[in-house]
């Protein structure tokens, strides 16, 4: 036991992870600390309240907010599931295929989004949308979003793909498996990490995405960053670090929901 | 050995061979409809007669290219010399890029790594520790970021205090602040992919590694590496590329005192130039070029399959 | 546990699509994020069974580019800045209307009715103006700050402590004030000089940036930052020590607008409701809000005692403010030269 542990530790690589995370998180203690600020400001310390908390709530422009909250979060969360699923597809097609036609130029298709310049995406989107009729509106914000969220979900995903050996679904076949059945049975759970980061960056990066949102959304809809960022005329006030901070308490209790029920999973076999 | 170890174990197999055009077939319908429908036309764009202040005019023009390799002088009727202008600002962007990506890499993999031999549950769990800052958003977070390690900021009074500096440390408005804004912006996007390869790795490996006495180094070097080489390179994809058209957290903490690609691009379609011809040539000279070095990577990669 | 999510968010945008009121008539507007109170804008639609619509932009550009690129026809009014109704116009993307349809319209401001982007004022009305230029830290600076040196030709206490608006159109305007030269000059010296002029005055500069130009004068990141006069009085307000400059050379005047887009689909209700923010009491509201300055008669009974009174907000008598000019193509284009040479 002792040496397996040996193995997988390679000194330095915990102090690593910390530090990583230290940058990650250092940030955001201050965007904590800030929503309870009592002063209007994000960089000069007015005292504690929880003045910009009330008025996420039940502030006049409180409404607005949670609904550019609420549009945020459900773009992101079906334009990842969408953009998920395409891109296993696509992985089992490119690594688990054996050769077709147009498998080359695929994965420079696939790769698209990530490399066209995002203003360009965005322009280039709301000329085509208008010309084919497609008014703009909650619809072309998702469809975009699933569409530049397909490499973010792929890499990962063909990445753990690369790993996996076809033993096991060759001996699925063997014994009389479905292919379906290999595929739902066999490959999908050894996937399991693959999808989840795929799920996780592509979700991310829907939630954080300003430039090409900002150009296809219509009229009365609005997501988180469109609203930060349109908010030039008045200026970042804390009621944003308030909101950020609701959200990672969202996350969390996302998270560790995920977590009990995982382990609630594990208890049960 | 660990050549064929990693060969035996990302060489592609045919599962479900005769079925690849079916798979294929979602990412081909939204993305060459949605993605590359629309780009097609700017690539047009990019060779039309622009018109003033946003939008093109249907002549055909070489004129965004020729802004981009010759330089007329202020008034534009000088004779052309070559303008090294934007080629700077490629270089530079690529030079930032590559450098977030080094550092993304040197904290993403030992982070990765940790949290791949994590057990149970708890894997998930630090998966979205990764994650969950970036549910918050990026102008936020750089702005806090910003607050963090000014010259008065908490970091360097910390720093002051313990004695470790006796002048504060100055980051902001410098190039290692543009890097760091571009570290800072894609981390994770490097950490999941390698975790995701690495989470595969069979540590028998390691033990016949170690039984035959290699070094941990030569162990790292030589069979880990190579076997989890497609999540590092998915990550750098993912870093880099998004990091070379990147320009808001590099602009918040760098000064914005040079272009970057993302921003040179952006002013001619949200800036005071209007440029839409101009703005689709540079997209589209950056485009070939990261297509030149994606494509060249594929082919590696089939070839390797092949062999 | 993510399909329940998913249908859970599939249902909630139904509902959303469903539950939009019933109203006699429509409204969309197009216009900055937290630039209008919300109360004002429900006072409209109860007022005229209106159902009032929002989408909003970033920057003036942002808009013209998303309209350009096929968003006409979706919004009956837009906010633009003087320049860009100069700008939109010249496209043909306004539509005109006559002072009679309008009952309010005596209500403008003499100073602001015959303006050099809209003469007579046929497609566009006031809506809030302000001034850009600068604030300097006092407790850096104690000199003489109304002259635009401290930008361009700083004094050695604030080299390198300078952040400037990432806005092409603002800096180079208020360098050709610093110059004493026409803004979009089409004199080559001149242009050569305005050149120079931004080159030197460059590693002076500690950064560019829009979005934390309020932020970077508090936190004492920077000296003196180029700013919009009502984030001067932010700045000021949340406690830092620092001045507004109304230079003596001159200072960039804005002025926002509502203007009538053309091919608007709801063209009545767009004139009800440019009629109904000229109302005195309507456009205090915006005022108090927004904390910049209205071009309509008879507000100061509505306005709070703060707006009234915050210096950034009444410049000097016989101040030297004057509009950011629409350049022609050929100086644009040099314009652009320079901009690109500044920031290579």
């Amino acid at each position: 036991m002792a040496r397996k542990l040996d193995i997988r530790h390679f000194p330095g690589f915990l102090p690593i992870t910390y530090l990583c995370l230290f940058l990650l998180y250092a940030p955001l203690i201050i965007v904590m600390i800030y929503s309870f600020n009592d002063s209007n400001s994000i960089t000069i310390w007015g005292g504690a309240s929880l003045r910009w908390y009330g008025e996420v709530f039940w502030g006049v422009e409180s409404a607005k907010f949670k609904a550019a909250a609420l549009n945020s979060i459900t773009i992101a969360v079906m334009a990842a599931t969408t953009a998920t699923t395409i891109a296993t597809l696509a992985a089992t097609a490119m690594l688990k295929a054996g050769r077709f036609r147009g498998k080359s130029v695929s994965f420079a298709l696939i790769n698209l989004p990530l490399m066209v310049p995002e203003i360009v995406t965005a322009v280039a989107t709301l000329i085509f949308f208008s010309a084919i009729g497609f008014t703009t509106g909650y619809l072309t914000i998702l469809v975009a979003h699933i569409v530049f969220c397909i490499p973010f979900a792929y890499l990962p995903i063909a990445a753990r793909m690369q790993g996996i050996e076809d033993v096991y679904e060759q001996v699925a076949l063997d014994l009389y498996a479905t292919r379906f059945q290999a595929f739902r049975l066999i490959l999908l759970p050894l996937m399991a990490p693959g999808i989840i980061s795929g799920f996780l960056l592509a979700f991310i990066i829907s939630l954080d995405d300003f430039i090409i949102t900002n150009f296809v959304k219509g009229a009365g809809i609005e997501t988180l960053p469109t609203a930060i960022f349109g908010a030039v005329k008045q200026g970042i006030k804390p009621n944003i670090m308030a909101i950020s901070t609701l959200l990672l308490l969202v996350s969390v209790v996302f998270v560790t929901l995920s977590y009990l029920v995982g382990r609630m999973g594990q208890n049960k076999k | 050995m660990a050549a064929q170890i990693a060969k035996k174990s990302t060489s592609n197999t045919s599962t479900y061979a005769g079925l690849g055009v079916f798979l294929m077939l979602p990412s081909w319908a939204v993305i060459g409809f949605f993605l590359v429908l629309p780009v097609g036309m700017m690539l047009i764009y990019s060779f039309l007669t622009k018109e003033f202040r946003g939008g093109v005019i249907w002549e055909f023009s070489l004129n965004a290219y020729d802004q981009f390799f010759f330089d007329r002088g202020l008034f534009g009727d000088a004779p052309p010399v070559i303008e090294w202008t934007y080629i700077n600002i490629f270089w530079r962007s690529i030079w930032q890029a590559g450098v977030a990506t080094f550092f993304s890499l040197l904290i993403g993999f030992p982070t990765a790594w940790f949290i791949a031999t994590r057990t149970g549950p708890n894997k998930s769990v630090w998966l979205f520790l990764i994650t969950i800052p970036y549910w918050v958003n990026l102008l936020i977070r750089t702005i806090s970021m910003k607050f963090l390690i000014r010259d008065t900021g908490p970091l360097n009074e910390w720093l002051l205090s313990l004695g470790v500096i006796s002048e504060p440390i100055h980051i902001i408005n410098t190039s290692f602040a543009v890097q760091l804004g571009l570290f800072y912006s894609y981390l994770p996007f490097m950490v999941l992919p390698i975790y995701a390869s690495v989470e595969r790795y069979n540590f028998a490996y390691s033990e016949v590694a170690a039984d035959l006495y290699a070094s941990r180094r030569a162990t790292l070097t030589k069979i880990i590496i190579p076997i989890v080489k497609p999540g590092i390179i998915a990550g750098c994809i993912l870093v880099f590329v998004p990091s070379l058209g990147a320009f808001l957290a590099p602009d918040l903490l760098g000064g914005a005192k040079n272009f970057m690609i993302g921003s040179l691009i952006e002013e001619q379609f949200k800036g005071n130039a209007g440029n839409w011809p101009f703005g689709a040539a540079v997209s589209m000279i950056l485009l070939s070029m990261v297509l030149v070095v994606l494509t060249f990577y594929a082919r590696q990669q089939a070839k390797e399959g092949a062999r | 546990m993510l399909k329940t999510f998913k249908l859970g968010a599939s249902i909630l945008a139904l509902t959303l699509a469903a539950s939009a009121a019933h109203a006699e008539g429509k409204l969309s507007i197009y216009h900055w994020f937290e630039y209008i109170p919300q109360e004002l804008l429900d006072k409209f639609a109860a007022e005229y069974d209106v159902e009032v619509t929002m989408d909003t932009f970033d920057s003036n550009e942002a808009m013209l580019a998303s309209l350009k690129a096929g968003k006409m026809g979706s919004y009956d009014v837009a906010v633009p800045g003087d320049y860009m109704v100069e700008i939109m116009a010249a496209a043909g993307l306004l539509d005109t209307f006559e002072p009679s349809d309008l009952s309010n319209f005596g209500n403008i401001a003499p100073e602001w009715l015959d303006v050099s982007f809209d003469p007579g004022r046929h497609s566009s009305i006031p809506y809030q103006w302000g001034s850009t230029s600068f604030a300097v830290n006092r407790d850096v600076y104690s000199g003489d700050i109304n002259t635009t040196s401290i930008i361009f030709d700083p004094p050695a206490a604030l080299q390198g402590r300078i952040n400037i608006l990432d806005s092409q159109g603002e800096v180079l305007a208020l360098a050709s004030m610093h110059l004493g030269i026409p803004q979009c000059t089409t004199d080559r010296d001149q242009l050569r000089a305005l050149n120079d002029l931004v080159q030197a005055a460059k590693p002076s500069w500690a950064s560019f940036g829009s979005d934390i130009a309020k932020d970077v004068l508090v936190s004492g990141d920077a000296a003196v930052g180029m700013i919009w006069n009502g984030f001067s009085a932010k700045a000021r307000e949340e406690g830092a020590n620092i001045e507004y400059a109304f230079p003596k050379e001159g200072y960039v005047v804005w002025m926002d607008n509502v203007v009538l887009l053309k091919d608007a689909p709801n063209r009545d209700n767009a004139l009800k409701f440019m009629n109904f923010l000229l109302e005195p009491e309507n456009a205090a509201a915006v005022t108090n809000y927004a904390q910049y300055t209205a071009g309509v008669n008879g507000v100061a009974e509505f306005l709070d005692e703060a707006v009234v009174s915050a210096p950034e907000l009444n410049p000097p008598a016989g101040g030297n403010g004057q509009f950011v000019m629409a350049c022609s193509e050929d100086v644009q284009a040099v314009y652009d030269k320079i901009w690109t040479d500044l920031k290579k």
